[in-house]
């Protein structure tokens, strides 16, 4: 059993727990995620490691409560309790080196992963702009914790509520045509922005990698569930990434693949929660 | 409880009283589910011996002096003695004398391959053909007994001194907890590491609760541990802990990781929704119970048309899950005809009696998907057989257009499984074959990289249980003998 020793509701439906997992905390590299289970019945879910303390012992996971198990989670599960399992750090960490200038990208959710990457790779000593976008203002987190892991930080919103207004990539494009050298972009968040950010780097040139989260059961080679086409060739997330060439992903299969629950996963949140509010969050 | 067992009652030999064999008696069958039942639930088909079949069952049993079916099972089992006591009412210490030489007979008795190896050689076929002693469920109906019976705290099991010496297992399926057990009962300090949530491998994730209910393995798994081995889950070697730091903490490693990667086929459309490797489907339904209605839990696809690519023992299990999902059609594809199935024969009958449909000498070469990316056919070509390959069967080869549509929305594809290659790709020096299955020395079963020994799956590519559980008796003598002598010369792998 892992005890839950922090939790934190960062907004409507995000939260940040940290778990007692002191063998996880000590082995983690930037890029790495984990494998949770709520209790001893219940699926195996992968989330990115969002920060780690080997001194305390503590992993910290950000999570949206989409799905069944990451409502659960979420609404059911508070400080001092202990969940069932959680196993990592899993994946290939992120390549880190001093590369130069390097863009992290963050969206949405994608905000809290980009952390230990920009620490690794300032520690590298690279230039990090590190470029986090949000709905808008009211779902904004962790805005100084990432500020202080980066050289310099641009915080976009979709409505203009805070920051500059517009999606990551009018920040990126901005960059770009500034001027800007950029000698590598790194992009974790939802599907649909980290292929806007491959497709906008294309052209350019620049060497883009995002992390693919796709669905899992074991997250240690084993399944093939979450195998995805990366240039010509059939690739498990779980341990050739979750790190991959951008341009090299062949996104429509990877969006299929997303979709292979979303009736089970409607059905069962049906079952277990009467409101239909966190339908909302599903992908569709 | 000796005093529940009243033998006379059963028919059994009396204390005093010669056995008188009655081997021109038929085998006793076992009851099993009906079709109609069982297709409806995931419990056991075989249901087992009661008391009184069993005794009656092993009054068979000659108790040959020169016993074949103790040189024909892989770790020689003193059969006629554990029969022997069956027979006299002494069902605990049957099985008390099994677990001598197998760390896992609940399990063994129920998936091991006795058709092909004791019961094929039992005397008694000379003279009764086809009714050899039924030594599996025997087997079975013993530890059965004891587990049910008696609180196994092993605190009574003759172990020597402790020795000092620290091993860690890498992996608790049937080659990591047989290894255990007699490293354990030899005095070493054992830590087993699992990477999933529930120890037991492949006994857990990969056969099916109906063949092999997951609380006897959890039993069998608890007798090992009252033997003074840790277990500690959640720990990915090579991940969660690293690999140097076991070299580091440890006398002597065994490396027991299974063959736990799918093999898929490389064709077009094969990730397509709704096609699964055998491992992800097995895990899903079996370790992670899909096939429950848990509604928290893991979904798996049902399917109304199934098609399962290959035909050896998980491709049985893959089917008649399939059923039990509520599969209208299932059917196995494969690539050869029914001679050169692989699969253990009682499965391929289960599996026909339960509905499976056999398409043989067919193989898929590119799967179609519907506009949401789910399969909805595949595309098969027919094969005919040509000269013996290097497996000694027939090569299949393709006949000229003859390829026709599959519907389906289900696809497994069980055409077997390779090594993971996380602990060889992080020790320098560790040599293998084809990249991943780790190469030993066939009498010590070190590996290339010295105080690393390995076993079972991971050193022959997917075998079955019992070769795993002598894998694991094996390398146990080997690095006891290690340890207390480091120093001698040990031979690289040959």
């Amino acid at each position: 059993m892992y005890k839950i020793t922090r939790k934190k509701v960062l907004a409507p439906g995000v939260v940040e727990m940290a778990l007692h997992a002191p063998r996880v905390a000590k082995a983690h590299k930037p890029g790495q995620f984990l494998m949770v289970m709520n209790r001893e019945d219940s699926e195996r879910v992968p989330l990115t490691i969002a920060d780690s303390d080997p001194g305390k012992g503590e992993v910290t996971i950000v999570f949206l409560e989409v799905g069944r198990s990451t409502i659960e989670l979420g609404e059911e599960f508070n400080e001092g309790d202990e969940i069932f399992a959680v196993v990592g750090p899993l994946g290939t960490p992120t390549h880190v080196e001093k590369f130069g200038t390097v863009v992290v990208m963050g969206g949405g959710l994608g905000v809290a992963p980009i952390y230990p990457i920009c620490k690794g790779l300032k520690e590298a000593g690279n230039t990090v702009v590190t470029v986090i976008g949000y709905r808008k203002k009211e779902i904004m987190f962790w805005e100084e914790k990432i500020r202080s892991a980066s050289t310099e930080l641009i915080v976009t919103t979709d409505d203009g509520s805070y920051g500059e207004k517009g999606f990551v990539t009018d920040a990126l494009r901005k960059l770009h045509e500034g001027g800007r050298p950029i000698d590598r972009v790194i992009a974790i968040g939802p599907p649909i922005m980290m292929r806007a950010v491959s497709e906008m780097t294309r052209p350019w040139g620049i060497p883009t990698w995002v992390s693919l989260n796709t669905i899992m059961v074991d997250g240690t080679g084993m399944c093939g569930g979450c195998r995805v086409e990366i240039g010509k060739e059939s690739k498990f997330v779980c341990v050739d990434g979750p790190d991959f060439d951008a341009h090299i992903v062949n996104w429509d299969e990877m969006f299929a693949r997303m979709k292979v629950y979303t009736v089970e996963e409607r059905e069962a949140i049906l079952a277990n929660h009467e409101c239909k509010l966190h339908l909302d969050n599903i992908r569709r | 409880m000796a005093e529940l067992i009243d033998i006379a009652a059963l028919g059994g030999v009396k204390e005093g009283e010669k056995k008188r064999p009655r081997s021109k008696d038929k085998r006793l069958e076992i009851a099993c589910q009906t079709v109609e039942k069982r297709i409806t639930n995931y419990d056991e088909v075989a249901l087992g011996y009661s008391p009184a079949e069993a005794v009656a069952e092993s009054m068979r049993c000659l108790e040959c002096p020169k016993p074949r079916c103790v040189v024909a099972c892989p770790v020689h089992i003193d059969i006629p003695t554990f029969i022997g006591l069956i027979s006299r009412g002494k069902f605990s210490e049957a099985a008390e004398d099994i677990r001598q030489y197998n760390a896992l007979p609940s399990v063994c008795g129920r998936v091991c391959p006795q058709e092909n190896l004791c019961e094929a050689a039992c005397i008694i076929n000379d003279t009764n053909a086809h009714n050899p002693i039924a030594i599996g469920r025997l087997e079975r109906f013993s530890s059965d007994w004891q587990l049910m019976h008696q609180d196994r705290e092993a605190s009574h099991v003759h172990k020597k001194p402790a020795t000092g010496f620290k091993v860690a297992v890498i992996g608790s399926g049937p080659a990591g907890l047989s290894c255990s057990a007699d490293l354990a009962k030899m005095g070493h300090s054992v830590d087993m590491f699992e990477a999933l949530h529930k120890p037991g491998g492949v006994l857990m994730y990969g056969i099916p609760e109906f063949r092999l209910p997951k609380a006897i393995v959890q039993k069998e798994i608890a007798y090992v541990r009252s033997l003074g081995v840790n277990l500690e889950c959640n720990v990915v070697v090579g991940r969660t802990l690293p690999v140097q730091e076991v070299m580091d903490t440890y006398d002597a490693v065994y490396v027991a990781s299974g063959a736990g990667f799918p093999n898929m086929m490389n064709i077009p459309g094969e990730n397509l929704n709704g096609i699964y490797s055998a491992n992800e489907f097995l895990t899903r339904v079996n370790l992670m119970k899909a096939w429950s209605d848990n509604p928290a839990g893991t979904p798996v696809r049902k399917p109304k048309r199934a098609v399962v690519v290959g035909a050896g023992f998980t491709a049985f299990d893959v089917v008649r899950i399939a059923l039990r999902l509520g599969a209208e059609e299932a059917s196995i594809v494969y690539r050869r005809s029914r001679e050169e199935m692989p699969g253990r024969g009682e499965e391929i009958e289960h599996s026909l009696e339960e509905g499976a449909k056999f398409i043989l000498l067919t193989n898929p070469v590119k799967y179609l998907g519907d506009e949401n990316g789910f399969v909805r056919g595949v595309i098969v070509q027919k094969m005919e057989l040509g000269e013996p390959d290097s497996s000694g069967r027939r090569r299949p080869v393709p006949v000229k257009d003859s390829e026709y549509e599959i519907p389906c929305d289900l696809v497994v594809v069980a055409i077997g499984q390779t090594p993971n290659v996380l602990i060889p790709s992080q020790l320098p020096g560790m040599a293998t074959r084809w990249g991943s299955v780790i190469k030993v020395n066939r009498e010590t079963y070190m590996t290339t990289v010295p105080k690393v020994f390995a076993g079972g799956d991971a050193i022959t590519g997917a075998a079955t249980v019992i070769l795993a559980t002598r894998a694991g008796r094996e390398a146990a003598r080997a690095m006891d003998a290690y340890l207390r002598d480091p120093g001698r010369t040990w031979n690289s792998p040959a």
